[in-house]
């Protein structure tokens, strides 16, 4: 049925007012439009976005009034997707677009350093076991493993704070692991992640 | 000798959008209206 009517009754109609004109205008040349998209940018979501724009742009000229009868209307809404579609591409070159296929997942190589939230929560749980094992060891071992381990400082700066020769420092912070692994075989704590 | 036959392009597939995107430009159709003020062109989107 649209087909019989021309583009030309089409268009006078719609721009006197007749929406339905358009829509008739749009169905007809809907294959036809689509299909040539498509066989360019080869992505049926972006043929649609393009197809839309495209008659975005016809719709915009119609009711402008600037249409120009003289010319044909499908080369001409042709042209206008061609031109959509060039500035697709144009767009995708500067802002290269990587999609993934069955041998390839972009994700394989990207990589998230945030642990995920079920790792989260266990890690904060070993680090709430350890800080409560770390309490039990002697003083001495205490102060330097904390020195060590949370306040990132050299062994000489511990054994400035301290007041103890370097390798006292040392033999306190080997005493503190030796420890540290007593107390969690004696309480059978897992501490892996 | 090996012969190298090239291989068939696919067809051409005929596609359509979607009745959505033909709806949402019905609906664009109705709500544009473009108007000439003092010289100036004027587009209103009323929904």
């Amino acid at each position: 049925m649209y087909t019989t009517i021309d583009d030309a009754t089409l268009i006078r109609s719609y721009i006197s007012g007749d929406e339905k004109a358009i829509e008739k205008l749009i169905e007809k040349h809907n294959q036809r439009l689509s299909s040539y998209i498509y066989s360019k940018v080869k992505d049926m979501s972006v043929t649609e976005d393009i197809f839309q724009d495209t008659f975005i742009k016809v719709i915009s000229t119609f009711k402008r009034g600037t249409y120009n009868e003289e010319g044909k209307f499908l080369p001409w809404v042709m042209r206008i997707a061609h031109n959509l579609i060039i500035d697709h591409f144009r767009r995708n070159k500067r802002m290269p677009k990587y999609q993934g296929n069955k041998e390839f997942n972009i994700f394989s190589v990207l990589t998230d350093d945030k642990l995920n939230a079920e790792r989260q929560l266990i890690k904060d749980q070993i680090d709430q076991d350890l800080e409560v094992l770390i309490e039990q060891l002697p003083k001495d071992q205490l102060e330097v493993l904390r020195m060590r381990i949370y306040q990132n400082m050299s062994f000489n700066e511990i054994a400035e704070n301290t007041e103890v020769s370097i390798n006292t420092a040392l033999g306190r912070m080997r005493y503190a692991l030796i420890n540290l692994r007593k107390l969690i075989e004696k309480n059978q704590i897992v501490l892996t992640n | 000798m090996e012969k190298i036959y090239p291989v068939p392009e696919s067809q051409c597939r005929l596609i359509k959008s979607r009745a959505e995107t033909v709806r949402f430009l019905l609906d664009y159709s109705k709500a544009l209206h473009i108007r000439e003020f003092k010289g100036m062109t004027i587009e209103n989107s009323l929904n």
